[in-house]
C-alpha cells in the first residue's frame, strides 16, 4: 500500500440498488468505510452504516476490491460505526477473514456492539470455516443409474399389474353388489366425461367430416363418382376416425382430469384416509370413472359419426350438387351394422384404456405439485399412444380374420 | 412506552360475503415487540393475519405497516412493503420442486446482489440456525412436518425482514421442537430486533414468548382482551379469557 493511499481518507457513501426491483422501485441503502494504516503496517478498516441484505452485495464487491488492491498483512475491522449487523453482514466479515487467511494475513474485529456480538455468537462466527458451499449429493455412475432405472421400470410394471387386477376385482365386486357402486360419483363422472364433451366432439367431428368430403371429392369428381363421397365419409368415420378422434378428445379432457384429481388426493393424504377407513380406493375412485367412461365414450362415438356425416352432407349438397336424400341413402347402403358395431366396440376398449391409465397415473403420484403435472401429462401421452397402438392391432386382426 | 408503532390497525371490518368476522378491530404493534394474536378456533385469527399481510383487502378500516396504508398501496409500494415482512405459513409452504437450499436461496438470489457462490454459505447459516444443517439437498417431500416448518422459517427470514408473521408456528410440532422454535423466536427478536407477530393458541408458547397479546372472540367479533399474557391469566375478569388461559372447558361442553 502506498503512503499516499494510506493517508487518504475516503468516505464513500453508496446508494446501493441491491434490491432488484420487481417493477422499478429503488431501494436505497447506505454504508461507508474509512481506512487508515496502523503502526505495524496493517490496515484499519472502519465500517459504518447497516450491514444487511440491502448492502451486502456492494460491501462484498467493494471491500473485496479494496483488499485486492491494498493487500495488507493484517486487517483490523472496527465495527463501532455499524448500526445493524445480520447474517448478511456476518457473511461480509467471513469473506474478509477468508481473504486474509488465504494470504496468511491476520484478521481481527474491534469495537463490537452488543448486537454484533450476539449475532456473531449465534452464527458461530469463530467456528465457521470458509469451505465454499455445501457438498452436493454425488451423482451415481452410469451402471448404478441404469440399474436404478431398470428396477424402477420393473416396479412400475408390478404396480401396473396389481392395479389392473384390483380394478377388475373391484368391477366384479360392483357387478355382484350393484348397490356398492357410488352412484352420484358415477353420474357426475358421466356428466363431466360425456355431456360436457359433446360440444367439442360434435364440432371436431363435423369439421372432420367436412374435410374428408372436401378432400375426397376433388379426387372422386375426376371419375364422376361424387356419390361415393358419402360412402367414404361414413365408412372412414364409423370404423376408424370416429372412435379414435373421440378417444383422443376424451383422453385430453378427462384422462388428464382423472390423473390430476387422484394425484392431488394422494398428495393431501386423502387416499391414505380412504384406505385406513377400510374403503378400497380403487373401488371408491377408479370404478366410477371406469364405468362412466365405458358408458359415455361409445355414445360420444356415435354422436361423432353422426356429426361427421352431417359435415359430409353439407359438402355434398352445397358443392357436389347431390341431393340430401341421395347422400343419406348412399350412406345407408354403404354402412353395415358390423361397421357401426366395430366402431362402438373399439371405443369401449379405448374408454377402458383412458380411465385405466388416468387412474393409474394418479395413484402413482408421489411428492409434490410437480409430480401431479407429470402424472397428468403422462396420462394423456400414454393413453393416446395406447389408443393408436390398439387401433393398429384391430386393423391387423381384422385384415386376417375378417 | 415510547417505541414506534410498526403496525397500526384502525377500525378494521372483515367480511366474507354477508358474514362479518371482525367488527371494528383496532390495535398497534410496536417495533421490536413479540406480539401474539390468540383466540379459540373460528375467531378470525387467520383472517386477521391475512389482512395484515395484504392477502385480503379490508371491507373497511385502515391497516398501516411501517406508516404505509396497505389498502392504498399501489403495486410498487406493496412490493416495497413485502420486502419488509416475512411469513411462516402453517405447513411451511415450501416449493415442492426445489430442495431446501433452493427454497431458502430463492429470495436471496432474487433480491440481493450477493454472488451466487456466497449465497450457499448464507443458506447454510440460515439452515444451521433452524437446526437443519445437512438437509440442504433434501426435497420438502422427503422431510417431516416439523422440519418443513423450520425450513419455512429459514425461508421467511432469508432477507431478515423487519416483521416476521407466524401462522400457528407450533401446531403439529413436538414439545421439544416447539420449545426450540420459541427460543429461536426470542433470540432473533433480541439479536436482530425483528418484530414478531404470531397467531397461535398454544398456551405454553404464548406464555414463553409473548410480550403483549390480543385475544379475539367469535361472539364479540373482535378483541376481548389486550395486554401481558401472564397478567391476563391472573387478573382478567372476563370468563372467556380466564377459561382460555387456565385451559378450562366451556360449561356446556359435557354436562356435569
Amino acid at each position: 500500500m502506498t503512503k499516499d493511499e494510506a493517508q487518504r481518507c475516503r468516505w464513500t457513501f453508496y446508494e446501493a440498488v441491491n434490491l432488484r426491483p420487481m417493477h422499478t422501485s429503488r431501494s436505497q441503502g447506505t454504508w461507508g468505510f474509512e481506512t487508515s494504516q496502523d503502526r505495524e503496517g496493517g490496515l484499519l478498516l472502519q465500517l459504518s452504516g447497516r450491514m444487511d441484505a440491502v448492502n451486502a452485495g456492494a460491501m462484498l464487491r467493494d471491500l473485496g476490491a479494496l483488499l485486492e488492491r491494498t493487500r495488507p498483512r493484517a486487517l483490523t475491522v472496527d465495527l463501532s460505526g455499524v448500526t445493524y449487523v445480520d447474517d448478511f453482514g456476518v457473511l461480509v466479515l467471513i469473506q474478509m477473514r477468508h481473504r486474509m487467511t488465504a494470504r496468511s494475513g491476520s484478521f481481527s474485529l474491534i469495537h463490537l456492539t452488543d448486537n454484533a456480538k450476539e449475532i456473531l455468537s449465534l452464527l458461530r462466527f469463530d467456528e465457521v470455516t470458509e469451505k465454499p458451499a455445501f457438498t452436493k449429493k454425488p451423482t451415481p455412475n452410469l451402471f448404478v443409474r441404469l440399474g436404478d432405472a431398470t428396477l424402477r421400470h420393473i416396479h412400475e410394471f408390478q404396480f401396473l399389474t396389481s392395479f389392473t387386477g384390483s380394478i377388475f376385482l373391484a368391477l366384479l365386486y360392483v357387478l355382484r353388489h350393484p348397490r356398492s357402486l357410488r352412484k352420484e360419483d358415477t353420474l357426475l363422472a358421466m356428466q363431466r366425461t360425456g355431456v360436457d364433451a359433446l360440444p367439442i366432439v360434435g364440432l371436431i367431428s363435423f369439421l372432420l367430416g367436412l374435410i374428408i368430403a372436401f378432400m375426397s371429392s376433388v379426387q372422386l369428381r375426376q371419375f364422376g363418382a361424387d356419390i361415393y363421397v358419402a360412402s367414404l365419409v361414413s365408412l372412414a368415420m364409423t370404423r376408424e376416425l370416429g372412435p379414435i378422434m373421440t378417444a383422443i378428445i376424451v383422453a385430453g379432457r378427462s384422462g388428464s382430469a382423472y390423473a390430476a384429481e387422484i394425484g392431488t388426493m394422494r398428495i393431501s393424504e386423502e387416499i391414505d384416509a380412504l384406505f385406513t377407513m377400510g374403503l378400497d380406493p380403487t373401488r371408491f375412485l377408479a370404478v366410477p370413472k371406469v364405468i362412466a367412461s365405458l358408458v359415455v365414450v361409445p355414445l360420444l362415438t356415435l354422436f361423432s359419426d353422426l356429426f361427421a356425416v352431417l359435415g359430409g352432407l353439407l359438402v355434398g349438397v352445397l358443392m357436389l350438387d347431390l341431393t340430401a336424400n341421395a347422400y343419406i341413402a348412399q350412406t345407408f347402403v354403404t354402412l353395415t351394422p358390423f361397421d357401426v358395431f366395430l366402431g362402438v366396440f373399439k371405443s369401449v376398449v379405448f374408454a377402458f384404456l383412458i380411465a385405466w391409465i388416468g387412474c393409474f397415473r394418479g395413484f402413482r403420484v408421489r411428492g409434490g405439485a410437480a409430480s401431479v403435472g407429470q402424472a397428468t401429462t403422462s396420462a394423456v401421452v400414454s393413453s393416446i399412444f395406447l389408443i393408436i397402438l390398439t387401433d393398429s392391432l384391430f386393423s391387423v386382426i381384422l385384415r386376417y380374420w375378417g | 412506552m415510547n417505541r414506534q408503532p410498526i403496525i397500526q390497525v384502525r377500525d378494521l371490518i372483515a367480511r366474507y360475503g354477508d358474514e362479518t368476522i371482525l367488527e371494528g378491530v383496532s390495535f398497534d404493534v410496536y417495533e421490536g415487540e413479540i406480539f401474539v394474536i390468540l383466540g379459540g378456533s373460528g375467531c378470525g385469527k387467520s383472517t386477521l393475519l391475512k389482512h395484515l399481510i395484504g392477502l385480503i383487502r379490508p371491507s373497511s378500516g385502515q391497516i398501516l405497516i411501517d406508516g404505509e396504508d396497505l389498502a392504498l398501496a399501489d403495486s410498487h409500494a406493496y412490493q416495497r412493503l413485502l420486502r419488509k415482512i416475512g411469513i411462516l405459513y402453517q405447513s411451511g409452504a415450501l416449493f415442492g420442486s426445489m430442495t431446501l437450499a433452493e427454497n431458502v436461496a430463492l429470495p436471496i438470489t432474487e433480491y440481493t446482489e450477493v454472488p451466487l457462490d456466497l449465497v450457499s454459505s448464507l443458506v447454510r447459516m440460515k439452515l444451521n440456525l433452524v437446526h437443519l444443517a445437512g438437509y440442504e439437498d433434501y426435497l420438502p417431500s422427503e422431510i417431516s412436518g416439523g422440519m418443513k416448518k423450520r425450513a419455512g422459517l429459514a425461508r421467511a427470514m432469508a432477507l431478515n425482514p423487519k416483521i416476521l408473521f407466524f401462522d400457528e408456528p407450533s401446531a403439529g410440532l413436538d414439545p421439544v421442537t416447539s420449545a426450540g422454535l420459541d427460543n429461536l423466536i426470542l433470540h432473533l427478536n433480541k439479536t436482530l430486533g425483528t418484530t414478531m407477530v404470531i397467531v397461535t393458541h398454544e398456551l405454553q408458547s404464548i406464555l414463553a414468548v409473548a410480550q403483549r397479546v390480543i385475544m379475539l372472540d367469535r361472539g364479540a367479533k373482535g378483541i376481548i382482551a389486550e395486554g401481558d399474557p401472564r397478567h391476563l391469566r391472573e387478573t382478567s375478569r372476563n370468563p372467556l379469557v380466564r377459561r382460555f388461559f387456565n385451559r378450562l372447558p366451556e360449561d356446556s361442553w359435557i354436562p356435569a
